[in-house]
């Protein structure tokens, strides 16, 4: 009964999708208006602590190599940590604003994690195209939550902080089975599914 | 005429902008989805339901974006909208 591996794909797209719709919300009305009710502001650190603890099964029940179990486990850290830093700095648990660097630590881990992870070129498959975009989109957007740390109130940073969750989602809903990219599939592959 | 009034009436123009723009993220992902779900309908399996599994029929990318839309204009945009006014009534 274990959804094949693009369905949780999908289903992660939709999360990070609801994630970067908060946090654009929040760059729009400011930080001020977006606490003013309780739920709302543990709300996106939440869901980004829940996503990161999803991850956890996905790593037990997805795991094709060690080298796949690292990556998830790595991503499955990096989101707890980030949505557990920002949840203590909300609450009022945490003061310190160098808590929020664990936002682009775990962009840049889960970019170079899932780089590292992908073993095909670009053009192999569609997953492995994906991969790529995916990871490098991670590594360089690292620049949005690093930069807001030192500007928080920046709403460029904001913004492009809130953007990188809306494309991920994108690019995640994009992953198919055994589908081509821009008309190439490897030989090696096998014929398309679907 | 006074430039105080003339300060306060750009500043509530700027606000309203900020509420239309809350207002209408979550219509358009919804409209996204469905637009997607035009373009590649063959990614709704409610379409072509039949003998399709469990997940194929429950997890749709187009219809999740649409449900994301809908979650997100009323379950969160209202109360950030009313909040966004009170602060701009202040």
């Amino acid at each position: 009964m274990l959804p094949p591996a693009e369905f949780v794909h999908w289903m992660f797209a939709t999360g990070f999708l609801l994630l970067g719709l908060c946090l654009l919300a929040r760059a729009v009305v400011g930080d001020e208006v977006w606490r003013r009710r309780a739920w709302r502001a543990y709300f996106w650190p939440s869901l980004l602590f829940l996503m990161g603890l999803l991850m956890w099964p996905v790593m037990v029940f997805f795991t094709n190599s060690t080298v796949h179990m690292l990556a998830h486990g790595s991503w499955a850290q990096v989101m707890m940590l980030a949505g557990a830093a920002e949840l203590g700095l909300v609450r009022g648990k945490l003061h310190n604003r160098y808590w929020r660097l664990t936002m682009p630590l775990a962009f840049i881990v889960s970019g170079a994690a899932i780089l590292i992870h992908e073993q095909n070129g670009w053009f192999f498959a569609r997953s492995a195209f994906l991969h790529h975009v995916i990871g490098w989109t991670m590594v360089v957007c690292a620049i949005f939550p690093l930069a807001a740390v030192f500007r928080p109130r920046s709403t460029v940073f904001r913004t492009g902080f809130a953007l990188t969750f809306v494309v991920l989602g994108v690019m995640l809903y994009c992953d198919r089975d055994v589908a081509p990219v821009f008309g190439h599939l490897s030989s090696q592959v096998g014929p398309p599914h679907r | 005429m006074n430039t105080q009034l003339v300060s306060e009436r750009v500043a509530v123009r700027g606000r309203s902008a900020r509420a239309w723009t809350i207002a209408a993220l979550g219509p358009a992902t919804m409209l996204g989805g469905v637009v997607w779900a035009f373009l590649q309908p063959y990614r709704v399996t409610l379409l072509h339901p039949h003998g399709q599994g469990f997940w194929w029929l429950v997890i749709e990318p187009p219809l999740l974006v649409v449900l994301a839309g809908i979650a997100f204009a009323f379950l969160v945009a209202p109360g950030v909208i009313d909040d966004l006014e009170a602060e701009d009534g202040r």
